[in-house]
């Protein structure tokens, strides 16, 4: 029996039977590894510390290349951390450690996860499982096509505008964003302090929720992290949606909306209104601001995050060839140019631009400003709704190079997603159809603050009543 | 309001980016179709609305002022680029 096809719960009920041991497991998706890693390019780097099996959950595990793991070497697909050796474990590493989590090894990102397609990375694009001429999404596109194309079971990956969300789209997988402050984000490579957070990438709906029972939870060293009660997330894992109300925002039917992918969305609410659940028409009149919003926001909080990698202490130094300035800021100026990629300088020098003496208040403080109305638009369309529905990306995965010139354009395909992030809510995506391509569509789920259970309920009743998780890609 | 190649030198300066000539034109190029892009946000009326800086708002957190295990002098050295007497060399800064 191949092993490395199957969900973490799967794979605990063989352990548990006596069907398969965990080593089995591990060496199983070394082996499917070994066959399609060199068509898929999920991994940056293999694991150096030696594999235990000894614990509760033993799932091999692929952890974005952005969470600080004790001994490992670990960069944000950046060259300036290349060879930097975290000396300590984040806070979700210690908790994946302590559940007994068996770490495979570290996943693409997009460089400092500024991107939507894996393609900003210092290592070179990862392809999509699904087609090979396409971008698995991103940043944590590294991490989805690990799962989707079974080198791992399941994995981490962070999200500030729909970094584990539009790549699980992309590759026909399940893809979580929790509510800001339910997972720690102590030993998270910071991008946009108040936007990340780091969550589940998985096979199922079941798998995303017994790996947010390991995650979630509160952590003193994060000063952002809400000490609220952790649910039994399984718990949540009900075949149930009769009653429970949908909001569809109208704005979700923009321009730009791929003909495919509305019809999947139509396809679904169709679904859940058959299933008993009551979908109503909502507004969110100032969405269409959300991409602009973020933009701002993100970028200037990237580009003071960013300012620590100057040479000084850790990572990339670099000597100048020639003086410019003085020595100190010749070395600066030489070790972030060779240290960053071209769209790490893009995102610095546009947050230094909203920050800077005289733009301040027309850009950063205005990107605020409207963070609160897209925040008020989806506390009122919650004083009524359950969830809101809509697609995870108005597109399925592109071709790769296709939106590398236009940074803006790859900006927008967040549209669905950066809401969310804004908001501070949670968010889920989950497999919901293919294109007559044969590419995955995803659809997205959005929830009341601390409320993932709703998310997890209303995907399961989905899933359980559809097929498309079940597919795989033929590699 | 148009960004200009002098406007993207002073940026990357404040960034400490040395950005070489060549790169100059397509960084003005991208970096103002994206200032552009964002400029809708100046239609919207936002008097009488709140900045929001973070979206679930938690008051000041505070912890007992106690000493805790933490990495060890050796451990936090193992990454510094230099390390000299148990310190972090860095770049002569005044000289």
């Amino acid at each position: 029996m191949s092993l490395y096809p199957l969900t973490a719960h799967a794979l605990l009920d063989a352990f548990k039977s006596g069907k398969a041991s965990a080593k089995e497991a591990y060496e199983d998706v070394l082996g499917r590894i070994k066959a399609v890693e060199p068509k898929v390019k999920a991994y940056v780097r293999q694991a150096k510390t030696s594999p235990d099996f000894s614990g509760g959950l033993p799932i091999p595990i692929a952890l974005k290349d952005n969470l600080c793991t004790k001994q490992e070497e670990i960069t944000c697909a950046s060259r300036i951390l290349k060879g930097f050796i975290s000396p300590y474990d984040g806070g979700v590493i210690e908790r994946v450690k302590k559940s007994g989590g068996v770490i495979v090894g570290f996943a693409n990102q997009d460089e400092f996860a500024f991107g939507s397609s894996c393609e900003t990375s210092c290592y070179g694009p990862t392809f999509n499982p699904w087609d090979l001429q396409c971008v698995p999404g991103g940043s944590s596109g590294g991490s989805a096509a690990a799962v989707a194309a079974d080198e791992a079971v399941w994995a981490l990956g962070s999200d500030t505008g729909g970094s584990i969300r539009q790549p699980a789209s992309f590759c026909g997988i399940v893809g979580m964003k929790p509510t800001y402050g339910r997972v720690s984000r102590y030993g998270l490579i910071a991008f946009a302090s108040s936007l990340d957070q780091i969550g589940p990438l998985t096979k199922d709906v079941r798998d995303c929720a017994l790996l947010m029972n390991i995650i979630a939870g509160y952590d003193e060293r994060d000063s952002t992290s809400v000490n609220e009660p952790v649910p039994d997330y399984t718990k949540a894992l009900v075949n149930d949606v009769r009653g429970l109300k949908i909001g569809i925002p109208k704005e979700a039917f923009a321009e730009g909306l791929d003909p495919e992918v509305r019809a999947s969305l139509e396809a679904a609410l169709a679904l859940l209104k058959k299933l008993g659940a009551a979908v109503k028409e909502v507004t969110l009149p100032h969405t269409p601001y959300a991409v602009a919003t973020y933009y701002i926001v993100a970028t200037a909080e990237a580009s003071s995050n960013l300012a620590r990698f100057d040479g000084v202490r850790y990572g990339l130094r670099a000597q100048p060839v020639k003086a410019r300035k003085n020595a100190l800021v010749d070395m600066y100026e030489e070790t972030r140019s060779r240290g960053f990629g071209p769209e790490a300088k893009r995102r610095i020098m546009l947050g230094t631009y909203a920050l800077s003496s005289g733009y301040y208040d027309a850009y950063y403080l205005r990107g605020q400003k409207v963070r609160t109305l897209i925040k008020n638009d989806l506390d009122e369309v919650f004083k009524d709704c359950d969830a809101i529905i809509t697609p995870t990306s108005p597109t399925v995965a592109f071709k790769i190079g296709e939106k590398t010139s236009d940074p803006l354009s790859m900006y927008l395909s967040d549209i669905y997603t950066i809401p969310a992030n804004l908001a501070g809510i949670p968010a889920i995506s989950i497999p919901g159809g293919f294109s007559k391509s044969g590419l995955p569509i995803g659809l997205q789920l959005m929830g009341k603050a601390f409320d993932e259970e709703m998310l997890l309920r209303i995907s399961y009743t989905y899933e359980q009543n559809t097929e498309w998780h079940t597919r795989k890609p033929k590699l | 309001m148009s960004i200009s190649k002098k406007d993207v030198k002073y940026v990357a300066a404040l960034a400490r980016i040395d950005l070489p000539e060549e790169d100059l034109e397509g960084f003005t190029q991208t970096l103002g179709k994206i200032v552009h892009y964002v400029e809708q946000l100046q239609k919207l009326n936002l008097d009488n609305v709140k900045p929001t800086s973070h979206a679930v708002p938690v008051g000041n957190v505070f912890r007992s002022d106690a000493v805790k295990p933490s990495l060890t002098n050796s451990q936090s050295l193992a990454i510094a680029v230099e390390a000299k007497d148990g310190c972090f060399k860095v770049p002569l800064v005044i000289e």
